[in-house]
């Protein structure tokens, strides 16, 4: 069964047609990408699959789930988990804490009176699976430096730890390439496909980075002007014309 | 028809009155990224200095207008620019809002050192004649009034002209938003912000000068009161918008004045809802206005080159040095409550269980502003619930005051709560107003009703009993007094370091991303406002006890803003912070203002004997204490700690390496290691 479908979302602002009839699926454990020029409708569409916008028209269901009366915080624990284009941290917070936070969301057994009792420390299975992850990213020796203190590409990474730290079926990807150079995204894209081998989740990636996409994804979305313009396996959707007339300019 | 049109016209003379200060607090807001709630006592500063010169001392209305308005208001406007708030413009609009909070307490004690306020009654505007009555429409109108509507007017045209139209608008707005990119982009922003500020004063001075004919006496409590019905009309505007904000002063005077008119003098609601309309409206505003929805504070662009916040002082020091500060401070604390136990005298051990009680409150702080790190005015108000509810109960209902005054607790976290809910789609400064809003409305209305305080006279809250043991004698009190600071300082040290403490740093690290990971950040913020305003209220119930009555002074929602500043500024992170800030808060009144810095000054010079320092000295000490809250958020006691610490941290490495590494470099060159 399809992981989440897309099914004619659209989207209007004060006249403009935004997202226009969009339909998108991804399967469980699949890498799927969603590309498009600046101004496509990525981050629109991205932001109607998140519930953080309303979309005007169409539904996004997840397992089969209608996810319009389901509020952004309770996507999560339904297991979807997302990344941000500007990272997103938690300041003041070390990685550990980060993935503390998101593990501890997920098995659901922190209370206010387990706080309040001396429950409310880490145990035993928590350090476990939080030490599991930071070695799993690589993230242990500045496991406990704070957030601030550290770069761009590893705050990346640590907003990807915290996404998986919550076991999603799915993980929206928004944009993970901006800001960091060739090497440094080749590296999280090597990252990216040793952790997904592992942990078998699905990924939908909203990029513009071509090489980066063409490097991770196995079937690909494009969208242009707020359409729809072509869907497919990786390699016939860049050999089409029109895409590459649309993304890459007349000359390629 | 007539009686309506009269109504109309009493409403918009009364709503320019608003108007001025609505617009005078947007501009403030708009250019200099300040919401400055100390824009009233700006205004009292300029009111006081032109009564002093026109009635007092007898000047013509010209140069004390010059001097009041002209000279002096500006004055103040570049000096809180050159030595506060220029250093600011890239902090969190939080510390803006702490050091606009620490100036509302100073400044009005600074001025009354010199100008007494109670005598200063039948002002006069700025025009000869003010009582001249014109009869316009079947309402009357004095000159005064006219000129306060003029006024009103040109000052609103004037600025919506100057940002529309001028280079220097379009520059203070720049410089607001990102003073860094602002001369990056080759505009001195220095130099704007500081004109920013005198423009902004002027218009606090002129609103001084014009309003005392209406409230008839200069006072600062009439200019905060007003000052909160136009808060409500620049939130209208959204903070931003000049001409919203005025056009909504003036709807807000028409509604006042239509209320006043039709509902009958008698009536159980016009006496309760016309002293307490500006705080519901207010409240209201904030709440439905749908465009305070989801607004997210501005953040400047380049803020990343800031350097990260310091790591707290526990993150510094080594094993040894934390098991030796923690030994040193058990045996202090023991030390202190041995002599005040043993050897104390009444008065010193009723001291004693003023700091333990203000110690309990001020956890409450600790809870909503050094973990959730939200700002709330309303703390003397929960306490304040606590106490009447505590005392209540047991009085009228007989019930065991140990009960009644966990009961009052349990009563002010469901207010808190309550008052969460609805104001949960705020955030920030939005949520602050919105608990001010509250603490003033409580302060104004809720509290003289007898079924609350006992009207005229307080309600009485006896002492409680366990059993056999009776906790009437002041030391038996203490000693149960600290067993509630225990228990309080225990749950809040736990809530800190567990679930609920990580959720709500989460939340407040970034709000989107703490519910990508399935935290809701309206139940963090409901949590830690019911919490709070629980622990107030057993503080405040606490302190009703002690004093035999719950008075209604002691919950007084001024002096919940002092508690704000006076933790904020000593250290909001920790239980040891609210401590310190009780230890303050009790002493500083109650020895070092009368004894302690006497003795200092007599001692140091021969020639000048004080007898003692008034009272207001700590309003202006602790005032500008909270200006230290923007360059140490951890609150300067913490901020100090955390440098005697690696002083002496460097002091031992240096001892165990045998003086080789360079003193502190071990400490400080590892800022949060692992401990």
């Amino acid at each position: 069964m399809t992981l989440l479908v897309a099914d004619g979302v659209t989207k209007t602002f004060a006249g403009i047609t935004a997202l226009d009839n969009i339909e998108l699926d991804v399967g469980p454990q699949e890498i799927v990408g969603l590309i498009g020029p600046n101004g496509a409708g990525k981050t629109t569409f991205f932001n109607c699959l998140l519930g953080i916008l309303k979309p005007d028209g169409g539904r996004v269901t997840f397992e089969g789930r209608d996810l319009a009366r389901v509020a952004p915080y309770k996507r999560a624990r339904l297991g979807i988990a997302r990344t941000f284009q500007r990272v997103e941290l938690f300041s003041g917070m070390t990685p550990r804490d980060h993935f503390l936070v998101a593990e501890r969301v997920r098995n659901g057994r922190g209370a206010l009176w387990k706080d309040v009792l001396f429950m409310g420390g880490p145990s035993a299975d928590e350090n476990e699976r939080v030490g599991a992850m930071l070695e799993l990213l690589d993230l242990v020796p500045v496991a406990d430096r704070p957030i601030e203190s550290l770069s761009l590409g590893v705050g990346r990474l640590v907003e990807i730890g915290r996404a998986l730290m919550t076991e999603p079926k799915l993980v929206l990807l928004d944009e993970p390439s901006s800001g960091l150079d060739r090497h440094e995204t080749e590296q999280l894209a090597g990252q990216l496909r040793t952790v997904q081998n592992e942990r078998g989740f699905a990924i939908l990636l909203v990029e513009h980075d071509v090489e980066f996409v063409r490097s991770l994804v196995e079937r690909v979305f494009v969208l242009d002007f707020g359409t729809l313009i072509a869907s497919g396996p990786t390699d016939e959707v860049f050999a089409d014309s029109a895409v590459r007339k649309a993304y890459l300019g007349d000359i390629v | 028809m007539e009686k309506l049109l009269g109504a109309l016209i009493d409403g918009v003379a009364f709503g320019c009155v608003y108007a001025l200060l609505a617009v005078g607090l947007t501009l403030a807001y708009k250019t200099s990224g300040v919401f400055n709630i100390a824009f009233g006592v700006q205004a009292f500063a300029s009111g006081a200095i032109y009564y002093q010169l026109h009635v007092n001392d007898g000047w013509g209305i010209l140069p004390a207008f010059i001097i009041s308005v002209i000279i002096v208001a500006p004055l103040i406007g570049a000096i809180l620019d050159r030595f506060l708030f220029r250093h600011l413009r890239s902090a969190p609009s939080m510390a803006r809002l702490i050091t606009a909070l620490g100036l509302l307490v100073a400044i009005p004690q600074i001025v009354l050192l010199k100008f007494n306020q109670t005598e200063a009654t039948r002002p006069t505007g700025i025009v000869p004649g003010g009582d001249v009555p014109y009869h316009i429409f079947g309402a009357t109108l004095s000159r005064d009034q006219l000129s306060i509507m003029v006024c009103a007017v040109i000052v609103a045209v004037g600025l919506v002209l100057v940002f529309r139209y001028t280079a220097l608008g379009i520059r203070m707005r720049a410089v607001v938003e990102s003073p860094r990119m602002a001369e990056l982009a080759g505009t001195d922003a220095d130099r704007i912000g500081t004109a920013a500020w005198m423009l902004s004063s002027l218009v606090a001075g002129l609103a001084g000068v014009l309003l005392p004919t209406v409230t008839s006496q200069v006072g600062d409590i009439y200019y905060t009161t007003l000052l909160t019905a136009a808060i409500a009309a620049t939130v209208l505007g959204s903070l931003t918008s000049i001409p919203l904000a005025f056009f909504g002063a003036i709807g807000l005077g028409v509604v006042q004045e239509l209320l006043n008119r039709y509902l009958p003098t008698n009536s159980v609601l016009a006496s309760n809802l016309r002293p307490s309309l500006p705080f519901v409206v207010l409240f209201l505003v904030l709440i439905l206005s749908p465009r305070l929805r989801n607004k997210r504070e501005l953040t400047d662009p380049l803020s990343s080159v800031d350097p990260p916040p310091p790591a707290p002082a526990a993150g510094q020091r080594s094993r040894e040095l934390t098991i030796g500060t923690r030994v040193a401070g058990v045996l202090f604390g023991l030390g202190i409550g041995y002599y005040v136990f043993f050897h104390g005298n009444a008065s010193v051990v009723g001291q004693g269980i003023q700091v333990v009680i203000y110690s309990i409150i001020f956890c409450s702080i600790v809870v909503i502003t050094g973990i959730a790190g939200e700002v709330s005015f309303a703390q003397a108000t929960f306490a304040g619930i606590g106490g009447f509810a505590s005392a209540q109960l047991s009085s009228s209902a007989g019930m065991s005051v140990i009960f009644t005054i966990i009961i009052g607790g349990l009563i002010a976290a469901a207010v808190g709560a309550m008052l969460a809910i609805p104001a949960l789609r705020l955030g920030g400064i939005f949520l602050t107003l919105a608990t001010y809003a509250f603490a003033l409305f409580f302060d104004n209305v809720i509290v003289s009703l007898s079924w609350v305080s006992g009207g005229l006279f307080p309600v009485v809250a006896p002492r409680p009993q366990l059993g056999s043991i009776d906790f009437a004698s002041d030391r038996s009190f203490l000693v149960l007094c600290l067993v509630f600071l225990v228990i309080v300082g225990v749950i809040v040290m736990q809530v800190r370091s567990g679930t609920t403490g990580r959720y709500l740093s989460a939340v407040r690290g970034s709000e989107v991303a703490a519910a990508s990971v399935g935290i809701s950040p309206t139940r963090a913020r409901i949590t830690a406002f019911a919490l709070s305003a629980g622990i107030a209220g057993v503080g405040g119930a606490l302190l009703a006890s002690y004093e035999g009555h719950a008075n209604k002074i002691d919950y007084n929602a001024t002096l919940g803003l002092f508690w704000v500043v006076i933790v904020v500024t000593l250290g909001s992170r920790t239980v040891e912070g609210a401590i310190q800030a009780a230890l303050g808060f009790v002493l500083f009144s109650a020895r070092v203002l009368p004894d302690w810095i006497p003795w200092i000054i007599n001692h140091v010079q021969p020639f000048l004997h004080v007898d003692s320092l008034p009272n207001a000295v700590q309003f202006i000490f602790f005032g500008f204490g909270a200006l230290t809250y923007a360059k140490h958020q951890e609150g300067i006691l913490e901020a100090n700690k955390v440098k005697s610490l690696a002083w002496v941290q460097g002091k031992i490495d240096r001892f165990k390496s045998g003086g080789r590494t360079k003193p502190g470099a071990a400490a400080v060159d590892t800022p949060g290691a692992a401990p």
